[in-house]
């Protein structure tokens, strides 16, 4: 099919469906584009794996009950935001092990509520793996909500999360809340996900938050081109995915993803500094361990 | 006078009792150096001063008033080990960081900030390396970083831990140069160390500490062997006391 064909489907008014799912990926795939980059730059994508399998039971609850879904769903997240901040406040544990075992129990409990519900196989699989069909109206208008809300929250908290991010120790020591910080973040986390969940599915949105934030991290080595690189990555990124999907008759999320994928496959061969190409020919990190250079 | 004071504090970590009723005071211009084996308490001795580990018992004050009442009059430089170096940050931004807990919630950083940022910067000789990622410096010029980070909130207090670990002499030469400028400039400096024949050489004081203070005096007066012996816990033949000339 080709763009033109694309086109012409978004403004059917019998495909009205199209141009909604569209909008949804495109607005969540910036959001997670933007958190995503403190979420690889912390190296918590384990923490974002976790906020997103958590999320689940919420949606189960919300989906079962016919309640709103971004509600339950950001009731679940923020709950288990709380939970993983209070357990990554003691360094000296290992909290991962934790982590694991709590969010892969929220997403077996997420499953046992939706077999409650009449006919759920169906509904299941446009969880677990998303879906572009029957995205109300209103969603578009709580996912843009949510969406600005994150966006001014990460902007409004950005010295504070980077302060925490570099050096935690002394962020605390100069009087910043880390906690409240740590907090703040995996709420935006929880959001993210919780917006992204319909188009792309509960199972693949960590790769929202994670791909196109460290595929522009390998396309540059200052932090603000990097958020608006990665955002500029993840939307495009959908664009493209929906469009091939669209035209192959492919799932949406799990297209999304790949091609996602290549992106970073393509910056990890090619970036101009820290591609594999490029660090071939120069030794970039050469002066790094030069003491003569102190 | 702006004098750092620390007294009787006792730090219990889980059951542990890490350090016991320790006083002592630094009064502006001293560099004072922290001495004592691996596990003393030296780090932990620190982070009670700024706050970061309870204290059991005990207090720290600057000029009298408690640590917490004014967190900007303490610059804190951490073991490199602490810091995220892979994050994509230049010199300055890094630099400016130390300036978040001062400037507060929603309040970005105006002129008077960055001319703090940039004259610390200048003053650690990181000038024509400001604009650089802070992953493409050495491990000299990253603990410069981090003094020019604490030398930002131009403190009253300076409290180094470990700044010449894994440096090189020539390195470690020019920073203690400027650590003595500090003091030079009439501010309280603590470094901790493990450097012994470097602080004896360097500093006003020297702070014995194991667990408890062993012993609090100028370098000139730790000429016995004694609190050498109780805070290392070596016997008399030690080539620690020979090479003290203390034996």
């Amino acid at each position: 099919m080709s763009p033109a064909e694309f086109l012409s489907d978004l403004f059917n008014p019998e495909l009205a469906f199209l141009p909604k799912a569209l909008a949804v990926a495109v607005m969540s795939s910036i959001v997670c584009g933007v958190v995503g980059c403190h979420v690889v730059l912390r190296g918590m994508a384990f923490i974002g794996d976790a906020v997103a399998h958590a999320v689940f039971p919420g949606l189960a609850v919300a989906f079962v009950t016919q309640g709103s879904l971004v509600v339950g769903g950001a009731a679940a997240g923020v709950v288990t935001a709380v939970l993983v901040a209070l357990f990554s406040q003691n360094r000296r544990v290992r909290e991962d092990a934790v982590i694991g075992v709590l969010f892969v129990a929220a997403f077996a409990l997420g499953l046992v509520v939706m077999a409650r519900a009449p006919g759920y196989g169906g509904s299941l699989q446009q969880f677990l793996f998303g879906s572009i069909a029957g995205i109300p109206t209103s969603d578009l208008y709580t996912v843009a909500g949510a969406g600005l809300v994150i966006l001014a929250v990460t902007f409004f908290a950005h010295k504070e999360l980077v302060a925490v991010s570099l050096d935690r120790e002394t962020a605390s020591a100069m009087g910043v809340r880390v906690f409240w910080f740590d907090l703040l973040l995996y709420v935006s986390v929880a959001f993210a996900v919780v917006i992204s969940v319909q188009v792309i599915g509960n199972i693949l949105v960590l790769a929202l938050l994670v791909t196109p934030a460290a595929t522009a991290r390998l396309l540059t080595d200052r932090l603000a081109a990097m958020m608006v690189i990665s955002p500029l990555l993840g939307g495009g990124g959908s664009l493209a995915g929906l469009y091939l999907s669209w035209s192959y008759d492919l799932p949406t999320g799990a297209t999304i993803v790949l091609v996602l994928t290549a992106l970073f496959v393509m910056a990890w061969l090619f970036a101009p500094r820290h591609g594999l190409l490029a660090r071939r020919r120069v030794p970039v990190d050469s002066d790094r361990q030069d003491p003569a250079g102190a | 006078m702006t004098t750092l004071t620390v007294s009787g504090v006792t730090v219990d970590l889980g059951r542990r009792r890490v350090l016991e009723d320790v006083t002592f005071t630094v009064e502006p211009g001293e560099l004072v150096g922290l001495i004592g084996p691996n596990g003393a308490g030296k780090t932990t001795l620190l982070r009670a001063v700024l706050g970061l580990v309870p204290m059991t018992k005990g207090s720290a004050a600057v000029a009298g008033r408690p640590v917490r009442s004014d967190r900007s009059r303490i610059g804190y430089v951490p073991q490199r080990h602490q810091f995220a170096w892979e994050f994509p940050i230049s010199v300055e931004s890094a630099v400016m960081t130390g300036l978040t807990g001062r400037l507060g919630l929603l309040r970005w950083p105006r002129q008077a900030a960055w001319r703090a940022v940039l004259a610390a910067i200048e003053r650690v000789g990181l000038w024509e390396l400001r604009r650089v990622p802070v992953g493409e410096l050495s491990g000299g010029q990253r603990q410069r970083v981090l003094v020019a980070r604490a030398l930002a909130l131009e403190p009253a207090v300076l409290l180094l831990d470990e700044p010449f670990n894994g440096l090189d002499m020539t390195t470690q030469r020019v920073l203690g140069a400027l650590f003595d400028e500090f003091a030079a400039e009439g501010r309280c400096v603590l470094m901790s160390t493990h450097d012994i024949l470097g602080a004896f050489d360097r500093c006003s004081r020297l702070l014995l500490l194991n667990r408890v203070l062993v012993a609090d005096a100028p370098p000139e007066r730790l000429r016995s062997p004694e609190p050498w012996q109780r805070t290392f816990g070596v016997d008399a033949g030690s080539p620690l006391l020979r090479v003290l000339a203390v034996a």
